[in-house]
């Protein structure tokens, strides 16, 4: 028990890793989920079919079998990626493929008058999505979101698994120092926990935020 | 590094061993999470405070934390209690327990779609707690539910090769052997890729249908 507190340091290094991965992880979903979201929708054929391509293929994968790939594949087609970087890319590619079936569908929940007003006031198609659609579509968005990031949040603990000290793999670090399996994966369990709580608090007062003056009616 | 058609057909028995354990893996854990989840979505409603609490904060917590942490607290933690669980059965485990909280919601969805008259009427005919929910909401809140449901199980067998870690040799542990000893990663891990989507898109393609049949107006 004394040695204890040596360890913590070594898993609050681990929940460092863990928000970092979380974080970056998120902010490459949320560009995938907007970029693969607009182009199924997009009018141009090539557009849709790479699209719905990326869509199908990381959600027909395990995210755990795409993290092996890329880090032993990857290398062995002349594609050294570190650890950490493949650890982004793969969940932020992953998530972003849930995340785009969840911009596609908050867009077209939008009402069509909506879409009609924006021809009728001779909008272009860039001025159409960023004052119109997207902040209407957007709050429609944000809880499905939330539950996204979350997942996300639970999948890095994957990625101990490709040797990234995150705070899964500093666990089982202290595991196989101290012989001690309750107290290390009970913290990191609560810490889990504690960080998804922080994302779904937070996920609600941003979706409260930002739905003051919009006519949206929750289905 | 080439790609060796040879080696593909030389793993091949083994990669399906791993395939067959992957989909016992599936099906056991679907049939926990569906009973489990029912269970939950119960006893959320029950009347009493304390266990309608308890079992929010419990489905809650599960949610929120990842099931590879969970599975290593059953295969490590357990044992130091006096439980030992084979591999296999701590991955079920893991699984069901952590699916549960998914389907859990689902049922509650559909427990709450079923019209309050309902309620009024089981009532009116003096039925038992119990035979409200056996011979009114539980038949009328199911099989609404069922694509959902289905979406979480394809959902599980996506998750599966997590059990790898706590040593299942399923499809990705097979893999992994196969390429620690054979220095050969690029077949096998692509396979594993090969065999996920094999099975996956038909599965997806299932779901739709499943979808289009109960999506009608009742």
């Amino acid at each position: 028990m004394d040695h204890w507190q040596g360890y913590i340091g070594l898993i609050l290094k681990g929940a460092v890793t863990t928000v970092e991965l979380t974080i970056l992880g998120c902010a490459l979903a949320l560009f995938m989920a907007f970029a693969a979201g607009l182009g199924r929708l997009s009018k141009r054929f090539t557009i849709r079919a790479l699209a719905t391509t990326y869509i199908e293929f990381f959600r027909g994968v395990s995210i755990f079998v795409q993290l092996f790939w890329a880090f032993f594949v990857l290398p062995l087609i002349g594609i050294p990626l570190s650890p950490f970087f493949c650890g982004v890319l793969v969940l932020g590619l992953n998530v972003g493929a849930y995340g785009a079936e969840v911009v596609r569908g908050a867009i077209l929940a939008v009402p069509r008058e909506q879409h009609e007003a924006t021809v009728a006031l001779n909008f272009n198609a860039w001025q159409k999505m960023r004052y119109i659609i997207l902040p209407q579509a957007f709050v429609l968005m944000l809880p499905t979101f939330g539950n996204n990031a979350i997942e996300l949040l639970k999948a890095t603990a994957v990625v101990s698994l490709i040797s990234i000290s995150d705070m899964t793999f500093q666990a089982q670090v202290v595991r196989s120092q101290t012989g001690d399996t309750a107290i290390p994966f009970l913290t990191i369990l609560a810490l889990y926990f504690a960080m998804s709580l922080v994302i779904s608090t937070g996920v609600r007062g941003l979706e409260r935020k930002l739905s003051q003056g919009l006519d949206v009616t929750k289905a | 590094m080439e790609w060796d058609w040879n080696f593909v057909l030389k793993i091949l028995p083994q990669l399906y061993d791993g395939v067959v354990i992957t989909i016992q893996a599936t099906i056991m854990g679907s049939i926990l999470s569906m009973l489990l989840g029912l269970g939950f979505a119960i006893a959320r409603r029950s009347p009493r405070k304390i266990i309608s609490r308890t079992t929010r904060f419990f489905v809650e917590f599960i949610r929120g934390t990842p099931l590879l942490v969970q599975l290593y607290f059953l295969f490590f933690i357990l044992p130091d209690i006096g439980i030992l669980l084979s591999p296999m059965v701590a991955g079920v485990i893991g699984l069901g327990v952590h699916y549960s909280t998914y389907t859990a919601e689902v049922y509650r969805t559909g427990i709450d779609n079923v019209p309050k008259g309902q309620w009024e009427a089981a009532k009116a005919c003096n039925f038992t707690s119990r035979q409200t929910w056996t011979h009114i909401i539980v038949p009328q809140a199911i099989p609404p539910m069922i694509p959902a449901l289905a979406n979480y199980f394809v959902a599980m067998f996506k998750e599966t090769p997590l059990l790898s870690a706590i040593t299942v040799l399923e499809l990705m542990n097979q893999a992994r052997s196969v390429a620690n000893y054979s220095y050969r990663y690029l077949e096998p891990m692509t396979m594993v890729g090969v065999f996920f989507l094999i099975i996956s898109i038909p599965a997806v393609i299932f779901l739709r249908r499943l979808e289009r049949r109960y999506s009608r107006p009742q």
